[in-house]
């Protein structure tokens, strides 16, 4: 079991005649997930690596393939309409991998999503991987294992560090899920977190956060009334200056809030083990664990 | 990215924003011209510089205080000439101070009632929220903390804007009287018209004045502009001003590196916004000081780390330089050519360790080990940390 994603998924890649959007729809393939479509505007009918039919819409890529997920690579100022375009198309869960949306859009994004049944992952994310089934998105497939610990992250790279530990002391992984780097995001750490505790392929869980925002908060509450699994967190941006944004847009301490110690505070109230390091964040699960 | 103030003021100008009239001068003459077309002996001379603090600031000349109240336009004139080409130091800009290159001299007010006034967006609800409070003048924060209940929170729907209706309700809140209101409601109307069509992340005008003639102004604004809508923005590109950047983050921006100087001396190079944060936490939690955030980002070329390398090595304050990779789209053996380019090309004056995983990892290793370069490899981040640690306690 596993949460999102699996060997039943059906992926589209948006963008995927670009650089980036054809390196990493290989990669995927080669991991193993499922790739049926690719959509670029005014390149249907061409094959993607003589295989994978191009589509000019997304609506056409849904009715012709039956995909129900699709990842997006489109270049950050189209990114925003492409979004809205696998939602219209109902593509059941779009994970938008692209760096550097405006807020506004995503915004309008979000509001124009509301109601709809699909979910949006990222953007700003590396995507979401079922170890040994699926994965989509640009993380490293060979480091993961398959196994019993969910993982969510707004940090590619901190997620890839927290899987290896995980990985390298025999402990494999249900779903990673990287929710990303932006202040607007469409799926927040509490809604993965909720869907952890409702998968009995996951055993235990480790939060990746960072400074800016209240995601961690609104999700350490929940977890201390709530979940029914042993959680592990980390903090990045203790020694972050203030008003700086830290390389993601979402990660600035503004007007005193958002900082590490006010999120690290919350979750060990909610009697989740934190991290003290970077280097800590599989030892940390394991301590919570054994506190049972 | 931020604007001078007289900038801000072009652009409360330009939306319709009602502000106090003045305008830019560059010398002393020009400074005495504008102050006599403002045609009133109610003048302020203001430097132009980015920090904050300037009111009690001083210049090098031994001049004191960034902003000067005045009676005539000759009066002005020897104030900007004291200021103009001058350093300014205060509080926010550290030792080295700022040149002031320009003043703005606008006319001064006479305040009834100071309000504030901040339209931002609210992560928690995805939408702008209006953050507005009868406390003016003082910092938003402390209002919050010794008197919640005067400020005033207002979420606008996304899709709708701010509607009329918001700006009446807002100006009540705030106790206008009916006479004002027009003006106020068209300030708030405006201002989120700026925000809007601007892509502002935050606007925030304190105080917003009421004057003893019943206008009612925005007296300072300050704006944060969303720095991925800027490509849509050449006009606020335009405003950039890299005089008041720090040298090394303008030399790192021309490679398209996210680069944050700080005032350590452990430079660190990293792929990725989290794990270069959690980098410089680790550095201090084994009792080192970073020097910079630094995210060469996943598709970095050998050139961008090639340049990025060169701006840590020219920093004279680092003594020892961390690199940590976890390849993911970045691969290994690009990170690792790119160190052995630059250090063939300036020389490795500090120790340098190095630590390697992912995509590509067994290539980069081998890159670095046939290379010859004297550094430091590590198993992992924390071993990377310590070792980098130590490297700066044994100098």
């Amino acid at each position: 079991m596993a949460i999102l994603v699996d060997k039943n998924t059906k992926l589209l890649v948006q963008g995927i005649t670009g650089k980036a959007g054809g390196f990493h729809a290989r990669s995927c393939m080669e991991y193993g997930t499922n790739l049926v479509a690719g959509v670029t505007p005014a390149r249907g009918g061409e094959l993607f690596d003589e295989k994978i039919p191009v589509f000019d819409t997304v609506l056409e890529a849904r009715r012709e393939t039956g995909c129900n997920v699709s990842m997006i690579f489109v270049p950050a100022e189209f990114a925003a309409d492409s979004i809205l375009e696998a939602v219209d198309a109902g593509i059941e869960l779009v994970i938008c991998i692209t760096e550097g949306i405006p807020v506004l859009d995503m915004m309008r994004v979000k509001a124009g999503m509301a109601g709809s049944g699909s979910r949006l992952i990222g953007p700003n994310c590396p995507g979401i991987i079922t170890p040994g089934e699926c994965k989509i998105g640009i993380m490293p497939g060979y480091i993961h294992k398959p196994g019993k610990v969910g993982v969510v992250s707004r940090s590619g790279t901190l997620t890839y560090e927290a899987v290896w530990q995980l990985s390298s002391r025999g402990h494999g992984q249900s779903t990673c899920v990287g929710i990303g780097g932006d202040p607007i995001n469409g799926t927040s750490h509490l809604d993965v977190v909720q869907m952890f505790n409702d998968d009995p392929g996951t055993e235990a869980i480790i939060m990746i956060g960072e400074i800016g925002g209240t995601a961690e908060e609104e999700a350490a509450e929940w977890i201390g009334k709530n979940c029914k699994k042993p959680v592990a967190a980390f903090i990045a941006g203790s020694t972050a200056p203030p008003g700086r944004r830290m390389g993601h847009a979402g990660a600035i301490v503004s007007g005193g809030k958002g900082t590490a110690a006010s999120k690290v505070a919350a979750l060990e109230a909610a009697g989740i083990e934190v991290a003290a390091t970077p280097a800590d964040m599989a030892d940390a699960l394991l301590r919570r664990i054994a506190r049972g | 990215m931020n604007i001078h103030e007289y900038q801000a003021k072009e652009l409360l100008d330009k939306f319709g924003v009602a502000n106090t009239a003045g305008g830019v001068a560059s010398t002393a003459e020009e400074a005495e011209r504008v102050a006599r077309s403002l045609g009133t002996n109610n003048l302020v001379v203001k430097a132009q510089v980015h920090a904050g603090g300037r009111g009690k600031g001083t210049f090098s000349n031994g001049f004191q205080g960034g902003v000067h109240l005045c009676k005539t336009a000759s009066r002005a004139r020897d104030i900007a000439e004291s200021m103009l080409g001058q350093t300014l130091i205060t509080h926010q800009t550290g030792a080295e101070g700022r040149v002031v290159h320009k003043v703005l001299i606008s006319r001064s007010v006479e305040i009834a009632r100071e309000l504030y006034f901040a339209i931002l967006i609210d992560r928690a609800i995805s939408a702008p929220v209006i953050v507005a409070s009868t406390e003016g003048g003082v910092e938003i924060e402390t209002v919050a903390e010794k008197t919640p209940e005067r400020i005033v929170r207002m979420p606008i729907d996304p899709l709708l804007g701010l509607q009329p209706y918001q700006t009446r309700k807002l100006a009540k809140l705030l106790g206008m009287p009916s006479g004002e209101m027009r003006l106020a409601c068209k300030l708030f109307a405006n201002l989120y018209k700026l925000f809007i069509a601007c892509d502002c992340s935050m606007v925030e005008v304190n105080p917003l004045v009421v004057t003893k003639g019943g206008e009612v102004l925005a007296l300072d604004a300050k704006f944060n502009f969303d720095d991925n809508a800027l490509f849509r923005h050449p006009e606020i590109l335009a405003y950039r001003d890299i005089g008041e950047e720090d040298p090394r983050e303008v030399e790192a921006s021309k490679f398209n590196l996210s680069y944050i100087g700080l005032d350590g001396n452990i430079a660190c190079l990293v792929n990725g916004a989290g794990l270069a944060m959690a980098t410089m936490d680790i550095i201090k939690f084994h009792g080192g000081e970073p020097a910079n955030f630094l995210d060469v980002g996943g598709g970095a070329t050998e050139q961008q780390v090639t340049e990025a390398f060169k701006i840590l090595i020219s920093d004279k304050r680092v003594k020892a330089i961390l690199v940590n990779i976890f390849g993911g789209i970045m691969k290994c053996d690009v990170i690792a050519q790119g160190i052995i380019n630059a250090v063939k090309a300036v020389n490795l004056p500090v120790p340098l360790v190095v630590r390697l995983e992912g995509t590509n990892v067994e290539a980069g290793r081998k890159l670095l080990g046939d290379s010859n370069l004297p550094l430091i490899t590590a198993l992992d981040i924390d071993d990377a940390a310590r070792k980098v640690v130590a490297a700066v306690e044994a100098r």
